[in-house]
Formats: structure tokens, C-alpha cells, sequence
């Protein structure tokens, strides 16, 4: 590998592979992931179940020998980076010890770093001030899900690694998280977050990686990767209309039927607009909207339910089987 | 060197060194070992009914196993011997059951994600049990005292100091199974395995003479904490052969537990 031409800091990914033996077979979880990631950045990591969002984290933290491929992680091995104390981490599976309560937890948590962060304040900012005298076997889901946080940060962390961190949480406390999240990268952390919300990759992080099917399908800002399905929709009611002849039109990709209306998946709506005025003068109730992240997402991934050429992924892969 | 990315980092007002984790860690872990009620009550109360009810209705006996020339020892002093040797290996191998349920939560696998060191996490799991066995150790000296039990104090020290030490295997034993075994399994491999160590050991009955048997229990290190407690009895120090013993068991267990340890980062 080039390792030359890599610099020394940041998180670097490089031909990751993970099979998973099962009894029906070998499961390739993970088919040649490249990823990196600049310090300082905000990267969300999304896809559908069994995508190989949790195997790919669970091998840049070191929990995972992968099969091929190499993580390193500031210059350094991940576990040569864990002993430093460099990451904090949120798994998506797992709870908290019982006995103690909620501040003792995560007091112990910080004893265990070599420069934590003050609890108190990790406590304010987590926002679990309300439940830090109870134990921790007394806690709602929600409430399980932001002690787990604090216990991530307290480790006060240059690189901050979350699965599905809000998977528990309704709408309200999703956002305080997220506010917090802002207040901590804010500081220049890097922050890793497996996600399959798109709204929560669109509107948290700096960039979004897309992965399906243990492969990395798209790479980039969230802008740039609904520009590269690039879709945007125009819809027209339009009578009678020829849809091959509305498929050949400039900027168009392909035209579907809605009734007395039509669909047209445009790659350049602005073209397409045109000439369909030029064209066809009696289309009105004209509505153009932008593709939106589900849609780029589900053209990327191909897990499109009308798009029958390629079957949907189908077990839950990313879990590792029990063995 | 890690900080070399950081942009504006935050106030860092603590830093912790090995030994401040390794006591606060510890303390926290005696913090929930004390906490769980159940497992206390079943870990020291269970060696301490059984002892009332075996020594209690023979505390006048003071010719136990008496043949020949042997005048036999007094009942409640045998008793108690016996009862710490059991009572102690299970409290330490219970230690097991502890990690077992901090699997079953995830929580090795959060572990494995801090600086916590694989000797720093065995030292403090090691101290927690040998506290509880201590703990355990005490109570069965009140006891006995209760039932006429009287020792100089050097025999006390002796006896405690030599069952202190071959407890150490045990220790690594229930460390190894806490990584292997699931929660469920967990009651019945402690309950079995502690009951066919204390039984070939020597707990219930004396091991003496010669034969097969006799140099397998020999090979076990639950006959050597049972001999540790014959101090009491008149029984002297180990022989070489019980140091050896003991130093193999310790050695193989704790390689195997630093193995599971290592290789325990799966979700379960």
C-alpha cells in the first residue's frame, strides 16, 4: 500500500474485508472498504441494515480482526489508540453494568482515561443531571442512551465513534443530542456516526459515506451526493402523453405515468423544464422537487422496490451471527 | 502525539495515572460487589448455614474421627476448616459470574475500548474476590468462635495466609469461565465445578493413604486449600509438591483467562 503518500493523522481505512462463517454459508459483511477521514470532521456513515456499518466500525475500533485490509488511526494501530485514550465510543448494542448509580458510572468511566473530562460537566452537557443519583438498572431507554453518550465523552476523546446513537431516543431528545454532539465537535473533534436516518446524516454531518452490501457506494458532502444521482422530479399533468417521446427529452432520464400526469426523473431539470414548455405547451400543475437523500439513497443502493433487477438485501448482516 | 488535531481542545482538569485508575476501578467494583444483595447473601450466607447446621448439633464432639492412638479434633474447629476451603473457592470462582454478567451487557466490549489494561482489569477483578473471600473468611471465624472454636493467634495467621494463597488459581478459574460461559450457564458450571473440586479435594471427607485417587486430589489445588485449613488442625505448611501445584494451576489459568479476555470482543 501506499502508506507514503498517507499523512500521519487522521483515520484511514484500507481494503477492509470481513466474512462471517453462518450455517447457511459465508456472509461477506464487509467487501473492500477505503476510507478517509481528515481530523476535525464529521462523518456519518449510512445505510441500509446489513450494509457493514457496525462490522466496519467494530474494525476501526479494533473489536474486529478484519480478514484483509488495514486501520490506522492518528499513525497508530487502533489499539495502540484506544490505550492512549484517543477514542470515545458509543456502541449500538450493549447496556450499562448494574449497581451503581448513574454518576459513580460514569466517575468510574473517567477514572479509567488519562485526561477525561470533568464529570460535572459531562453530566450538564449529556443533560443527565435529573437521573445522576439513580442506578443505572433504573433508567428508560432514552435515558440508558445519553448515560452511554456521557460515557463516551467523558473519555474526552480526538476521535468520537457512534453506532446508531439515537436509536432509542424520540424525536425531542434526538435533537438535544445532536445539540450536544454540535457542542462537542465544535472543540475539533473528529466524530465517526453510523446512522440509518438520513435526515440525521444530512443535517449533522460534513460528509456522508454510503455503504450497501459491505461496499462504499458513494463518498461526499450530502449536496454532492444527491448531485450524483442528481435527480430532481418534474411532474406535469399532461394528457395523453407519449412517454417515450417525454424519456428522449433534453436533461431527461426516464418518464413514468401518474394517471393523467407524469414523472420525469430528470439528471438536469433546468433543461428539461425548457424544452418540455417547448414541446408540450398544454402541460400544466408544473411541480419540480429535488430528489431528496431517500431518493439518492435508494437509487445508489439499489434497494429501490420498483427497481426488480437487483433483490433487496435480505438477513440482517451486519449483526455477526452468534457463534 | 494524539493531540497534535486539536483545535481548541477542551480544559483538561483531571489526569489520572495507573494507580489512580486501579484504585478508583476498584473501589467501584466493590461498590457493586457489596451492592448485589443476592449474590452476597448466596455467596457468604450459604457456607454459614451449612456450618450450623453440620457443626452445630456436634459442638460437644471433641473427638472427631478419633482411631487408635488419634484422639480425633474437636467437631466445630474441623468444620470450619472444611466450610472455608468450600465457602472461599466459591466465593472467589463467583467472581466468574460477575464478568459473565458483564458480558451479557456488553460491557467487555466497552472496556476493551479505554486504556484499562488487561493486568489492571485481572488485578482488580482478583482483589474484588479476594476481599469477598476474606469477607467469607472472617465470618466463618465468628462462627466458629460462636461454637467454642479456640486458635492462638500465630495458627490464625498461618491458616488464613496459606489459604489466601492457594486461592489464586481459583481466582484465574473463574475469571477463564466468566469469559467463556453465558449467564445461564454460569450457576450450574460454578455449583458443579466447585462441588467436584471441594469433593476430590478433600473437603467433605480426608484424603490419606495412597493410590490413583489420592495422587489426583494431590494434583488439585482445592486439596491443597483444604490442607491449608488443616493448619487449624494441626496440619503443617505446604510441601514443595503443594507450591508446585499451585504455581502450575495459577500459571495455565491465568494464561488461558488473559487468552478469553483477549479474544472476548464479540457482541453477544
Amino acid at each position: 500500500m501506499t502508506q507514503t503518500s498517507s499523512p500521519p493523522t487522521g483515520i484511514h481505512l484500507r481494503g477492509l474485508v470481513k466474512n462471517f462463517r453462518t450455517p447457511q454459508g459465508t456472509v461477506q459483511a464487509v467487501r473492500g472498504v477505503d476510507i478517509s477521514i481528515v481530523p476535525g470532521e464529521t462523518v456519518a456513515l449510512l445505510g441500509p441494515n446489513g450494509a457493514g456499518k457496525s462490522t466496519t466500525i467494530d474494525m476501526l475500533l479494533g473489536l474486529l480482526p478484519p480478514d484483509a485490509g488495514t486501520v490506522s488511526l492518528f499513525g497508530m494501530p487502533p489499539m495502540n489508540a484506544v490505550k492512549a485514550g484517543a477514542i470515545g465510543a458509543m456502541l449500538q448494542t450493549g447496556s450499562l453494568i448494574r449497581d451503581l448509580s448513574v454518576r459513580e458510572l460514569v466517575t468510574m468511566m473517567a477514572a479509567l482515561y488519562p485526561k477525561p473530562l470533568p464529570v460535572d460537566e459531562v453530566i450538564e452537557l449529556t443533560g443527565i443531571g435529573d437521573v445522576a443519583a439513580r442506578k443505572t438498572h433504573k433508567l428508560s431507554g432514552g435515558q440508558t442512551q445519553r448515560v452511554r453518550f456521557a460515557l463516551a465523552l467523558v473519555s474526552n476523546p480526538d476521535l468520537l465513534v457512534l453506532d446508531e446513537p439515537t436509536v432509542a431516543m424520540d424525536v425531542e431528545a434526538r435533537r438535544d443530542f445532536w445539540t450536544t454532539m454540535r457542542g462537542f465537535t465544535s472543540r475539533g473533534k473528529t466524530v465517526v456516526f453510523a446512522t440509518h436516518y438520513l435526515e440525521e446524516a444530512d443535517a449533522y454531518a460534513d460528509r456522508i459515506i454510503l455503504m450497501a452490501r459491505g461496499q462504499v457506494v458513494a463518498d461526499g458532502p450530502a449536496t454532492e451526493i444527491k448531485a450524483t444521482v442528481g435527480l430532481r422530479t418534474i411532474r406535469a399533468t399532461l394528457p395523453g402523453a407519449d412517454l417515450d417521446a417525454l424519456a428522449t427529452l433534453p436533461g431527461v432520464k426516464n418518464a413514468d405515468p401518474r394517471g393523467e400526469a407524469v414523472v420525469l426523473h430528470c439528471a438536469d431539470s433546468d433543461l428539461a423544464i425548457r424544452a418540455l414548455l417547448e414541446r408540450y405547451p398544454a402541460a400544466r400543475d408544473i411541480e419540480i422537487t429535488g430528489a431528496g437523500l431517500e431518493q439518492a439513497f435508494l437509487q445508489l443502493t439499489g434497494d429501490d422496490p420498483g427497481d426488480t433487477g437487483i433483490s433487496p438485501v435480505t438477513d440482517n448482516n451486519d449483526k455477526e451471527p452468534a457463534r | 502525539m494524539i493531540a497534535n488535531n486539536g483545535v481548541g481542545t477542551a480544559p483538561r482538569a483531571v489526569a489520572n495515572t495507573p494507580l489512580s485508575t486501579t484504585l478508583a476501578y476498584t473501589k467501584f467494583e466493590l461498590l457493586r460487589t457489596f451492592r448485589n444483595r443476592r449474590f452476597f447473601v448466596f455467596s457468604l450466607g450459604f457456607p454459614l448455614v451449612m456450618y450450623f447446621l453440620i457443626a452445630g448439633p456436634n459442638k460437644n464432639n471433641h473427638h472427631l474421627g478419633a482411631s487408635g492412638d488419634f484422639p480425633g479434633v474437636f467437631a466445630p474447629l474441623y468444620y470450619m476448616v472444611s466450610l472455608i476451603a468450600f465457602g472461599t473457592m466459591t466465593a472467589v470462582m463467583a467472581g466468574g459470574a460477575r464478568i459473565a454478567a458483564e458480558r451479557s451487557v456488553g460491557w467487555n466490549r466497552q472496556l476493551r475500548l479505554t486504556p484499562l489494561s488487561t493486568r489492571t482489569y485481572f488485578r482488580t477483578k482478583v482483589i474484588t474476590s479476594y476481599l469477598m473471600a476474606l469477607t467469607s473468611i472472617l465470618l466463618m471465624y465468628l462462627a466458629g468462635t460462636l461454637l467454642g472454636v479456640r486458635l492462638p493467634a500465630s495458627q490464625w495467621l498461618e491458616m488464613t495466609a496459606l489459604v489466601l494463597v492457594a486461592l489464586v488459581p481459583f481466582a484465574a478459574i473463574g475469571i477463564l469461565m466468566g469469559h467463556l460461559l453465558t449467564v445461564d450457564s454460569m450457576g450450574p458450571a460454578l455449583g458443579g465445578l466447585s462441588a467436584l473440586f471441594a469433593f476430590l479435594g478433600g473437603t467433605w471427607f480426608p484424603i490419606t493413604g495412597g493410590g490413583a485417587l489420592v495422587e489426583i486430589a494431590k494434583s488439585l489445588p482445592s486439596y491443597w486449600l483444604v490442607q491449608a485449613g488443616q493448619v487449624g488442625v494441626g496440619g503443617g505448611a505446604f510441601p514443595p509438591r503443594g507450591w508446585i501445584v499451585l504455581a502450575i494451576w495459577t500459571a495455565v489459568f491465568a494464561i488461558l483467562a488473559g487468552r478469553a479476555y483477549q479474544r472476548d470482543t464479540k457482541r453477544v
